[in-house]
This record gives C-alpha cells, sequence and structure tokens, in this order.
C-alpha cells in the first residue's frame, strides 16, 4: 500500500511526472491552482507502488511519497 | 504509513523562482539530501553564482555567500582556507562557471582547494534571456546565435569536465544528467561522492549537471527532457572523468 500527496500550490505543471510513472496514473488536473498553473494529480491510486519516480523528476519537491 | 519522500531538511520552504520543468530544482534537492546525509549542514557554507540560481542562498537552509558573475570558485577558497573545518560547495550555471568565471575555476581546480562545485550545464543563458553560451552545442539555435552555432567565427562548446580532469589538484570529476529518474540516482552518488571527497580532504571536485532550459530553449519540458538526451548527451558524454580511488 504506497500513496502519494501532491502538494498542488507549489506545482508548476511541468508534467514531467507523466512519463517518469511507471504505472501511467499521473494526468493534470483540469483546475488551476493559485499560480494558473494545472497540477499533477493521480488516478487510479490502488495501482500505486510507491516507486517515488514521480517525485524524483519533480523540480519543485511538489510531490511526498509514503509507504 | 511512513514518509519515505519529501523536502530535505536543508532546504528552506520557500518555494523555487524557477520556470516550470526547470531541473535546478532537482539539482537543489539532491545536493540538499547529501548535506542531510552526511548531517554537514551545520558547517556547511554554500556560494551562490549570477543567474537563474542566484536565489540559491534564500533555498539552502545553511550558510549562503553571494559571489560576484563568475567568482564564486574565488569566495569560496578564502571561506575554505579561513574556516578548513567547514564544507564548502559552490552552485554555478554554465554562464557563470564556462564564461566569465572560467579563469577562476581552472585555477582554483589547478591548486586542489578541496571544495566541490556544482556546475549546471544548460547550453545556454538562461537568466539573461537565451544568448549563446560556451557550452552551446553546435548549430544550436539561441538569441546571439539566430542562425545556430557556427563554430568558424564562434569556437565548439567546451567540455569543462573533461578539461578539468586533467589538471592534477582535482579529486572528483563526473559528468550526469537528470532527465529521467535513473539518471537522477546516477547523478545523486556522484554529488555524494564528490562531497565525500571533500570531507575527507581528498581536493578539488566537480559535479556536471547536463539540465534543461525550456524557456530558453522554446521546448516544453518533457520535449527539453528529450532534446538534452538526443543532442546533448551524445556530445558531452556521461560518467566519472577522475575519481580518487578511495572514493570510486
Amino acid at each position: 500500500m504506497a500513496k502519494i500527496v501532491v502538494d498542488e500550490e507549489r506545482c508548476k505543471g511541468c508534467e514531467l511526472c507523466i512519463p517518469a510513472c511507471p504505472k501511467h496514473i499521473m494526468v493534470m488536473s483540469k483546475k488551476f491552482n493559485k499560480k494558473g498553473y494545472y497540477p499533477a494529480k493521480q488516478v487510479k491510486p490502488e495501482e500505486c507502488t510507491g516507486c517515488a519516480f514521480c517525485a524524483m523528476v519533480c523540480p519543485d519537491i511538489a510531490i511526498e511519497v509514503f509507504k | 504509513m511512513k514518509k519515505v519522500f519529501g523536502r530535505p531538511k536543508s532546504l528552506t520552504k520557500d518555494p523555487f523562482t524557477y520556470c516550470p520543468g526547470c531541473h535546478h530544482g532537482i539539482a537543489h534537492r539532491l545536493v540538499a539530501e547529501v548535506l542531510d546525509e552526511f548531517g554537514i549542514r551545520e558547517k556547511t557554507i554554500g556560494i551562490s553564482p549570477v543567474g537563474c540560481a542566484v536565489f540559491t542562498y534564500a533555498f539552502f537552509d545553511c550558510d549562503m555567500i553571494c559571489a560576484a558573475h563568475g567568482r564564486a570558485p574565488s569566495v569560496a577558497t578564502g571561506m575554505k582556507r579561513s574556516k578548513p573545518d567547514s564544507i564548502v560547495f559552490t552552485y554555478q550555471g554554465d554562464g557563470d562557471l564556462a564564461a566569465i568565471g572560467m579563469g577562476e575555476i581552472v585555477h582554483t581546480a589547478n591548486r586542489g582547494e578541496s571544495i566541490t562545485v556544482i556546475f549546471i550545464n544548460n547550453a545556454i543563458y538562461g537568466m539573461t534571456g537565451g544568448q549563446m553560451a560556451p557550452t552551446t552545442l553546435v548549430g544550436q539555435v539561441t538569441q546571439t546565435s539566430p542562425y545556430g552555432r557556427d563554430p568558424k567565427t564562434m569556437g565548439y562548446p567546451i567540455k569543462v569536465a573533461e578539461m578539468l580532469s586533467t589538471l592534477k589538484g582535482v579529486a572528483y570529476i563526473s559528468r550526469v544528467a537528470l532527465s529521467k529518474p535513473a539518471y537522477v540516482l546516477k547523478a545523486k552518488k556522484a554529488i555524494r561522492k564528490a562531497f565525500q571527497s571533500q570531507i575527507e580532504g581528498k581536493g578539488f571536485s566537480l559535479v556536471e549537471i547536463l539540465s534543461t532550459c525550456p524557456t530558453n530553449w522554446g521546448l516544453s519540458p518533457i520535449e527539453a527532457s528529450k532534446w538534452l538526451e538526443e543532442n546533448m548527451i551524445p556530445y558531452y558524454p556521461l560518467g566519472e572523468f577522475k575519481t580518487p580511488e578511495e572514493v570510486s
């Protein structure tokens, strides 16, 4: 069991986490944050393995991983 | 559930001021994680450059000095010599280290000053608006090389890691990238080794980090990572160029 938490206000919507995720469960949110970026979010959280690849390539350290 | 990945303690809570997708943030995190792991934050002095990373002093939660353009290795030399027990690192871009600061970095490396240099190579001047840097690739279009870099009049891109590895005072030099998770893990190891060389007093250490500049390259962050892998890595091969036996 693993989960990630995306800090929506830190995320700048660069999308680098999307190709990094081996399970392809990262997508961009449809509503924008205070800065005007579309933040990343996770779909199908039950498939997350907690590999932290998304967090590793995140330039804004907006993703925390729990296991 | 336990947190297995989060913000390192050696970074402040300030959000980074970099453009979306810029690799500076990843490099900051790796350096901060290494400071945390060695437990050296309280005795570390960082030197920030002039360039996009000038605000590095606000992001690292350790003592920081902002040096004049390109002069970070000289400031670091002074700090290390006056406080030999401290851990001193500089964080410089290619416009800072490879252009105006080329003299400083070469002589600091040649003297074998026991400092660690984090060198971000994104093949362009970022903060000033995308001008040609000494590391700009042949044929690369920038604001000041609108028809592509022509080596006949503009010279060839400088391979800093290879050049400095020929100097005797250098202990550790490697080149890494940050465009995918596997590279990020390798980059962390390289930065660890660089700081370890300094802690053990082996001499000068430098890690050249190939980084993207999506804004000035005119690409999306994902396209920029791809461009880096297809164009920069063939010219700037990754790997270790010099290691002291005890650190490798």
